[in-house]
């Protein structure tokens, strides 16, 4: 079985998040390999274990991208695709898709597993636009994946449990943070990764046109501080009541 | 008021010199991966098992999976990585707790490194990959209650009994001494000082631990008593012949403290610049105070200096150039520092420095036992004496 896993390299989320001037994330601090992505990388790894093949990591990105897929196959990944190009800088989710797509396309897998959603943009809409583009039947907020010959089966999280999808592969399954513990690397997985392969590709060996950003974040504002809340005292009879109206007008009871 | 910061931005007050950029890249994954072993598996549990006295063999396991023990070591199950990676791995462990640094030390450098360097093929392949995988653990039995810096008096005796050997004798502060299977054992033979590899199980066997310890207290220390131990002719480690094989065993070892010190120096510079910036006294935060910059300045030249020091005894030791009285000059020098941080840093967190809820006494008190161990102050500041001087001032 073929399984590809997306990965991004991310600002640190234990250091401050930054914007550039173009209001895009500062990408020039302290980088790691995407949490969520590591749960990714882990699932793939299991799944390899379990059934076999390959994993094969796709990831976009500068040059110094390198460092988080190198993390990510030192936890055991076979191999890597970078895609890296000037023209995909400040890239939008359509390019994104788009470009990812182009190189997982090209390697045909079974199963491509991506988190829910990146650390820095958090936007969701990778995953999804990823499957649409490559034709492929998407299982979202996995927090449990099992193969089965040739159907893939996910444990769907809702707000009150869990659905039971399943799809005939090839597919993309897009996990929560919380689906497994990532491994850490042994020294012998960071040995290892010396010699895996990892190719960089560019719009131009992928075939790409990249379209003008079809949407650009045009200013950024903090959220308001909070105001101080309404202090109620309680005089013996009408403090409980107020309090429970409180609570249902904040529909938390 | 202030300097003008550079276009980049703010210096990284936890690598100031960018010492970052010498390390290869696979050098800065097996230290971000041993830093994130221990922010999750070791900083939660720390302050609890310090206070119990309890070294948390449950994590033995881990500690194996990751690769740690004997990583430095190549084949036989070990990871084979280079100086460097083994230090960076020590400094990270170390700046957890120096118990968890003490244990691989013991683990790799002390009890593997002699069987690795010393032992027989049979002995290698017996030992060594379950040793690599945690299965079994080891000691080291050198120091004995009377001979610490001078082992060259060491009481213990071996004596031939057909093809056997017969051993008696004492060893103190034996690191791992009570939960190892194995112990290295250096006995006094009639042609000089021997290594053997002693079953714990052996008849005659006995390990007490050290209680009361107000340092290392999430190590294991102990008590070995020998008492007519009889082990087979193949115990033996055939290539130890003399003071130099264990001595040379303490010098594999002592290269780790001199990474592991700066990273216990690393973790309480950190609570004290992060107290200091957050802690208000007269209507500022303490960090204000030129007397706290002073404090902390001095902290982190003294990080980045001991760092830059273990990177150049790493690179030394990967061409294998590396002498034993420039380990000593590391040893000598990235200790004591360690342990003036850890004291200054306890002053900056003032009453709130006494308490195990901040990282800063674990670290000072147990950095009283590595200013100690695997050979003292003293005796490192005489080995570099006799080096420069080319006269010994204690043989």
């Amino acid at each position: 079985m073929k399984i590809v896993v997306t990965v991004k390299q991310v600002p640190d989320p234990n250091s401050p998040q930054r914007l550039d001037a173009d209001n895009t994330i500062a990408r020039d601090g302290d980088v790691v390999l995407d949490p969520g992505d590591a749960c990714g990388v882990e699932i793939g790894l299991r799944l390899k274990e379990a059934h076999g093949g390959e994993v094969v990591l796709v990831s976009m990105g500068p040059e110094r991208a390198r460092e988080a897929i190198r993390k990510a196959l030192s936890m055991g990944a076979d191999r890597a695709v970078l895609v890296t190009d000037p023209a995909l800088e400040g890239a939008d989710v359509n390019t994104t898709a788009r470009a990812l797509a182009a190189a997982i396309g090209s390697e045909s897998p079974d199963l491509v597993v991506c988190a829910t959603e990146s650390y820095d943009g958090s936007t969701g809409m990778v995953p999804p636009m990823l499957a649409e583009v490559l034709g492929l039947p998407q299982l979202t907020f996995a927090n449990h994946v099992e193969v089965n010959g040739s159907t893939v089966s996910v444990h769907r999280q809702t707000e009150d449990g869990y659905q039971v999808v399943e799809a005939p592969m090839p597919a993309l399954v897009a996990v929560t943070a919380g689906i497994a513990e990532p491994r850490y690397a042994s020294l012998r997985g960071i040995m290892a990764a010396r010699n895996k392969e990892v190719r960089t590709v560019g719009v131009a060996d992928l075939g790409l046109e990249v379209p003008a950003p079809a949407e650009t974040v045009e200013g950024v504002e903090d959220a308001p501080s909070r105001q101080q809340g309404e202090i109620v005292e309680d005089d013996g009879a009408s403090g409980v009541e107020r309090i429970m109206a409180l609570l249902q007008a904040a529909k938390v009871i | 008021m202030s300097i003008a910061a550079p276009a980049a931005g703010r210096l990284d007050p936890f690598d100031l010199l960018e010492i970052d950029a010498l390390l290869s890249e696979e050098e800065r994954l097996v230290r971000d991966t041993v830093r994130g072993f221990v922010r999750n598996r070791v900083l939660p549990g720390i302050e609890e098992w310090f206070e119990r006295g309890v070294f948390p063999r449950e994590l033995v396991a881990e500690i194996a999976q990751l690769g740690l023990l004997g990583m430095h070591l190549k084949g036989y199950g070990c990871a084979g990585a280079s100086a460097v990676s083994y230090g960076l791995a020590c400094q990270e462990l170390e700046a957890g707790d120096s118990g968890f640094r003490s244990f691989v030390s013991v683990q790799g450098s002390l009890s593997m490194f002699p069987i690795w360097k010393f032992g027989s093929e049979d002995q290698k392949r017996e030992w060594l990959p379950p040793m690599a995988r945690g299965e079994l653990i080891g000691c080291f039995g050198l120091t004995e209650p009377d001979f610490g810096s001078d082992p060259g008096g060491m009481r213990t005796s071996a004596r031939r009994r057909g093809t056997d050997w017969v051993l008696n004798g004492n060893k103190l502060w034996i690191t791992n001494g009570s939960i190892a299977d194995l112990a290295i054992v250096w006995a006094r033979a009639e042609d000089g000082i021997r290594g053997f590899i002693v079953p714990t199980g052996s008849h005659g066997f006995t390990a007490r631990d050290v209680h009361r310890k107000i340092s290392l207290r999430a190590s294991v220390t102990s008590e070995l008593v020998l008492e007519d131990v009889v082990v087979p002719a193949s115990a033996l480690l055939p290539g130890a012949q003399g003071l130099k094989a264990p001595l040379s065993c303490l010098n594999e070892a002592r290269y780790g403290i001199v990474w592991g010190a700066m990273g216990a120096a690393r973790a309480c510079y950190e609570a004290a610049l992060e107290y200091a910036r957050t802690r208000v006294q007269f209507g500022r935060p303490i960090a204000a105070f030129q007397l706290t910059q002073r404090k902390l300045v001095e902290m982190v030249v003294e990080i980045e200096k001991g760092m830059l020091l273990a990177l150049h005894l790493g690179r030394l030791k990967d061409q294998e150039r590396l002498r034993p009285e420039q380990v000593s000059v590391g040893k000598l020098n990235n200790v004591r520092a360690a342990l003036e941080i850890a004291r200054e840093a306890r002053s900056i967190l003032g009453a709130n420095g006494i308490t195990l809820e901040y990282p800063v006494i674990r670290h000072m008190n147990n950095l009283e036992s590595v200013y100690t161990y695997e050979g003292t102050n003293e005796v490192h500041t005489l080995a570099i004496g006799e080096a420069i001087t080319g006269i010994s001032a204690f043989r």
